[in-house]
């Protein structure tokens, strides 16, 4: 256990420093920006160059780009991201609204790609150069080429529009009234189509990771000595070469959490999903500067979490890493 | 390049990107003039006109002119992106890894930064901010594409600075700026050029996400464009859609398989010699 909590210290002190990075960096995107709060809010209020001038100084605009940055800072320190114009409240309350959708979509995403992905994988790994290894493959391949925006429209022309089994849009059925588990079902027939247009390319590569993670693995000396001991097939391809071919996609999970919280952008916008996505592209659209620039710091901060819970997954994992820093 | 054809999956790979550099460099001969101007009845369905193969899209524009002229923008994409990001990153993983200390950990901690940002969304608030153009979209794309290269640069380099042939160059009293880019630098190389197939996929993949979302270059046809163009008549003509798709999953599909021919030819002929 200290093992796990002392890599996790020092991947803290790292992610505090990344995160410091990203922040500087949406502010100076922030600065770029044509136009300021004050003009933002003007759009939609109207006022004299007086009133500007006088807003200007009373939002703290009128000071040096240092004294804004350091401003900037202490209000994020008290989780304070400013007002978003397009939404006229908080941009922290309008994110916190969304955020749970997407990290629902993106769990069950994750869920599918990685379960049925590696399960794949491990099918087509067991017997490398197979036919059923070939058919794998390249059906992997070409599924990696697919864009996701593009398989959910087929997937809506296909199975909503034409077969009516899902719904076209939304999260949940409007003022349904349900509850509780009526209400869960709901969902999850909502976002059949979402989950699947999102996570069927990272299936791809999760089965092609496993495959060549196993036909690695199939080539060493221990599986050879499993033989000789006589252990079944099935014994072997399960606890000896597919656990030791996961590693890798351990690791893949966090790498990849943060492509897919990028693409949920796409996707959620072509289902009507009220997810941190859609809200990404109501933000370009309504031309909110300062909460898209929210959004990729939350996604940030959700990226450096995500990463630090599978590093703790690895140390359980895998009792060689962080061995040295414990004896030490 | 033998060997290279001797690999069937290469063989598909290349040959559908010589179809698509054809597509691309034809297109201003085969459908001269603006591939944006109305040549027909709008939603005119495909094979039913021998003048519009494709037929026509919502305005009445020609499917088949688009379609090229979009091979021109998916392709300029993603291999300016590519080459930009590949420069960029190689550059930067070399002086981090040559120079080590502080400078190796900042910047190391900057392309953590980078790749703590999703980068579809940093292409996205980039795009928005400086406004959409092809030139604006290529450096949004490279923005985030440049930490791969520049990891596995960095790596490279590790190893490379220790080799006789550096020592050499500092004996003979050359500047360390011009070591670390112009002796270690081409010596790092051959790894990263190894990611350029993935990362012109993926830049190609974002450019069309980027203009389905309508923050491509107005002024250009795009696949994306042209997806999110019939999405708006999805269901009395879904083909609109479905066929720029099509070429974009055919485009993709050509860059891996070409990309993992030339790393797999290579190989083979490493293993040889």
């Amino acid at each position: 256990m200290s093992r796990a909590l002392l890599l996790l210290r020092r991947r803290l002190v790292g992610s505090i420093f990344v995160l410091l990075i990203v922040i500087v960096g949406t502010f100076l995107l922030l600065e770029a920006a044509p136009g300021d709060a004050v003009d933002a809010y003007l759009v939609s209020t109207g006022g004299d160059a007086g009133l500007v001038e006088a807003m200007r100084q009373s939002w703290g605009l009128d000071q040096s780009a240092a004294t804004r940055l350091a401003n900037y800072l202490w209000a994020l320190l008290h989780l304070d991201l400013g007002q978003s114009v397009a939404f006229s409240r908080p941009i922290r309350d309008v994110i916190l609204e969304r955020l749970p959708v997407t990290l629902i979509l993106m769990g069950a995403s994750t869920a599918l790609s990685f379960g049925v992905g590696s399960a794949l994988g491990i099918y087509a790994g067991a017997r490398p150069g197979s036919v059923r290894d070939r058919v794998l493959s390249t059906a992997s391949l070409a599924l990696y080429a697919v864009p996701g925006f593009w398989l959910a429209l087929v997937l809506v022309i296909v199975f909503a529009v034409d077969l009516r089994w899902f719904p076209i849009s939304g999260f949940e059925t409007i003022a349904s009234g349900k509850t509780g588990f009526a209400r869960a079902a709901d969902i999850a027939r909502h976002l059949v189509l979402p989950v699947t247009s999102l996570g069927v390319i990272y299936l791809a590569l999760y089965l092609r990771m496993m495959r060549a993670g196993m036909a690695e693995v199939w080539r060493l000396d221990f599986i050879r000595a499993a033989r000789a001991r006589g252990l079944s097939r099935r014994r072997i391809v399960l606890a000896h070469v597919a656990r030791n071919a996961l590693l890798p996609l351990v690791t893949m999970l966090g790498l990849q959490s943060a492509q897919m919280l990028g693409g949920s952008v796409v996707i959620e916008s072509i289902f009507s999903v009220p997810g941190l996505g859609r809200l990404a592209q109501e933000a370009v659209a309504m031309r909110d500067t300062p909460l898209l620039l929210g959004i990729i710091l939350v996604s940030a901060i959700l990226v450096v979490l995500i990463n630090l819970l599978v590093d703790i997954a690895y140390a359980f994992l895998d009792p060689r890493v962080g061995a040295s820093e414990a004896s030490a | 390049m033998r060997r290279l054809v001797q690999i069937p999956e290469a063989l598909v790979g290349l040959g559908i990107l010589a179809v698509l550099v054809v597509m691309a460099l034809a297109a201003p001969m085969l459908f001269p003039g603006d591939p944006l101007a109305i040549k027909g009845a709008p939603l005119l369905p495909p094979f039913q006109e021998w003048s519009l193969p494709l037929g026509t899209d919502r305005l009445g524009r020609d499917v088949l002119a688009e379609l090229f002229h979009g091979a021109r923008t998916s392709l300029a994409v993603g291999l300016a992106a590519a080459a930009a990001a590949i420069a960029v990153g190689a550059v930067i993983g070399t002086l981090a890894g040559f120079a080590g200390g502080i400078l190796d950990e900042t910047l190391m901690r900057i392309t953590d930064a980078f790749q703590t940002v999703p980068s579809f969304l940093l292409a996205l608030a980039f795009v928005s901010v400086v406004g959409p153009s092809l030139t604006v979209v290529v450096i949004a794309i490279a923005l985030s594409a440049w930490t791969g290269p520049a990891r596995v640069a960095r790596a490279e380099v590790l190893s490379i600075r220790e080799r006789d042939f550096v020592a050499g160059a500092r004996v003979i009293g050359m500047h360390p700026l011009e070591i670390a880019l112009r002796e270690v630098l081409p010596n790092a190389l051959p790894p990263v050029l190894a990611l350029s197939s993935v990362i012109v996929a993926s830049a190609i993949l974002i450019e069309a996400a980027l203009s389905f979302l309508g923050l491509g270059d107005p002024n250009r046809v795009t696949w994306g464009g042209m997806i999110a163009e019939g999405r708006t008549v999805l269901r009395s003509a879904p083909f609109l859609s479905i066929v720029p798709g099509i070429a974009l999953v055919l485009t993709v599909l050509g860059v891996y398989l070409a990309g993992e021919g030339v790393v797999e030819g290579t190989a083979v002929r490493k293993g040889l010699s």
